[in-house]
């Protein structure tokens, strides 16, 4: 797979803040990299950098091979991005503007008309084609950001929280507009919502005080919750003894632990060694002994749990 | 077209078009007529000169554009900071150079429009007498260019700020130092600590003095080449502050 974005050590300060510390991306074709982090972490200045917006106090960044520094024209050809917040020129249509932004790009006549409808259909704007965009919902504004940055089809895609103020059902529709057209690009999408690098990203970057804290798949992630892939148990309080006895003694379980009781049942957790996958071993096991258990289920990291973790405890050692 | 030409014409006819998606264009050009022309009879005194020439209409023009150009430039780039657009705007592959000509083109085509709004003046005086067409064709282009030197100027001042206040009253204040330069109030000033070569070479600066020039339909080199630099080098200095600050 082709490198199509690459940043090697981005710094940045402003004034006594260093927002970037040493940085370095490289993102290929086929690959959407979640940029993940706390407010202020740096994600949105990173962004900055890879598209050659603002110039790096130390690194250097190319799209597509192409130094964004020293060829901005030729890099940004090659890119497509949606900044922060999706600002627009308030008082164009969307029609207006898309036909600008093609404009700009230097795409002309039947061209421009066919690029143009098809960034109209991907993201869905039909219907408000010829307002301005100053009336329209935060939702529709987004979407017009993201018809923009698609509009030429670009190997590269930098998109900063596309999906911030879009409703669950527009949520899903930019997702999916996003694995459709991973593929072919290397994609870049910040965000703070963790669903949602589960949903689109096959890689996720998280950063905190402008370092990069984690990096790798989602479940790479998850896999750094303790109880991840952990099963839990529903039994009645009367077979609950029985069963932590005979659970503890399976070689595959570190410990279990007891979550809570209601209604005459309790809930445990037993906690795999190593990672090990342990569901089939549990179920065979309690039938084998008859304990009849209400419910179990295998536990799933939240990514959200990771992200505290993360970012909260890099912090600190930071401190 | 060339590459350099297409960018600078996309940016520009999008920005020209700007202005009448709002009530600005509307609002500025009525009352850039409405005050040449109360400036013109009223204060200049128009009729009872009895004279067929254009020259009250032109006298009081630096005074209209020291008001109303910097109310046409502070928009420029302060209103692409606070909007964030900006970001959208520079990271399309276009150069600094193509967006600061661009919008500059846009906003001095406007101005220009303004100005020809202007032609019942010249109507009315070439019913009431036998004016030197010449002189009111050059006084109008000497006219235009001073325009585009305070609005060059405005550009600057609105790519330093993203609050367009801050970038009216300073490109106001600098353009009123130009227009002064030749008068006393600057000069006195000057005078007093400065060698006489400085206050001469300031008092040359005088868009005053030169625009006095205009009104009477000469045009000089001096008075081109100064209003063509003072444009080059101001959004020279544009393109330094977007390239140099361009995070809000």
């Amino acid at each position: 797979m082709t490198v199509l974005v690459e940043s090697k050590a981005l710094r940045k300060t402003f004034g006594p803040i260093v927002a970037v510390d040493d940085i370095s991306l490289s993102v290929r074709r086929g690959e959407v990299l979640g940029f993940l982090g706390p407010n202020g972490a740096g994600k949105s200045t990173t962004m900055k950098m890879i598209t050659g917006f603002l110039e790096p106090d130390h690194g250097t960044s190319a799209i597509c091979g192409i130094d964004v520094q020293n060829h901005p024209k030729a890099a940004k050809r090659k890119l497509g991005y949606l900044p922060e917040g999706a600002p627009l020129y308030a008082e164009m249509t969307p029609r207006a503007f898309l036909s600008f932004i093609a404009a700009v790009r230097g795409i002309d006549g039947k061209e421009r008309e066919a690029r143009v409808a098809d960034a109209i259909e991907k993201t869905r704007i039909h219907s408000v084609l010829d307002q301005r965009i100053e009336t329209l919902s935060k939702g529709y504004k987004r979407r017009v950001g993201l018809a923009q940055a698609v509009l030429h089809d670009p190997p590269v895609l930098i998109m900063d929280e596309p999906t911030d103020g879009l409703d669950p059902n527009q949520k899903h529709h930019v997702r999916n507009l996003i694995k459709d057209m991973a593929a072919e690009k290397a994609i870049v999408v910040s965000t703070h919502i963790l669903e949602e690098v589960e949903a689109v990203c096959t890689r996720a970057v998280v950063i905190t005080k402008g370092r990069i804290v984690a990096d790798g798949t989602a479940e790479d992630l998850m896999r750094r919750v303790p109880y991840h892939g952990a099963v839990a148990i529903r039994i009645s309080e009367r077979h609950a003894k029985a069963a932590i006895s005979v659970l503890s003694a399976l070689d595959l379980i570190a410990r279990v632990e007891t979550l809570e009781k209601a209604n005459s049942h309790v809930a445990l957790r037993a906690i795999p060694k190593n990672g090990k996958t342990i569901a089939t071993d549990v179920a065979s096991l309690l039938r084998e002994k008859e304990l009849p258990i209400e419910e179990l289920f295998v536990e799933r990291g939240k990514l959200d749990d990771v992200f505290r973790q993360i970012t909260t405890t890099e912090g600190a050692q930071d401190a | 077209m060339p590459e350099m030409l297409r960018a600078t014409a996309v940016i520009a006819k999008r920005e020209f078009v700007a202005y009448f998606a709002t009530p600005l264009a509307a609002v500025f050009l009525t009352i850039f007529v409405a005050l040449t022309g109360a400036f013109a009879f009223y204060v200049g005194q128009f009729f009872e000169r009895g004279q067929a020439d254009l020259s009250s209409f032109f006298a009081y023009q630096p005074w209209l554009f020291l008001l109303l150009v910097p109310a046409i430039a502070m928009r420029l780039w302060a209103e692409e900071r606070k909007s964030g657009t900006i970001e959208l705007l520079m990271t399309l592959p276009i150069s600094p150079w193509e967006a600061v000509v661009g919008k500059f083109l846009a906003a001095w085509a406007f101005i220009g429009l303004a100005l020809i709004l202007t032609f019942p003046m010249w109507i009315t005086v070439n019913v009431l007498g036998e004016p030197d067409n010449g002189v009111i064709l050059t006084s109008y282009l000497g006219s235009f260019l001073m325009a585009g030197a305070f609005l060059a100027i405005g550009s600057f001042v609105s790519a330093l700020t993203k609050n367009q206040v801050i970038a009216f009253i300073l490109a106001a204040t600098i353009c009123f130092l130009f227009v002064m330069s030749g008068v006393d109030l600057v000069q006195n000033a000057l005078r007093a600590w400065a060698p006489g070569i400085v206050s001469a070479a300031v008092a040359s600066l005088s868009f005053l003095t030169h625009f006095q020039q205009i009104a009477r339909g000469v045009v000089e080199a001096p008075t081109i080449i100064l209003f063509v630099s003072l444009i080059v080098f101001a959004l020279f200095a544009t393109v330094i502050a977007i390239d140099q600050k361009k995070a809000a």
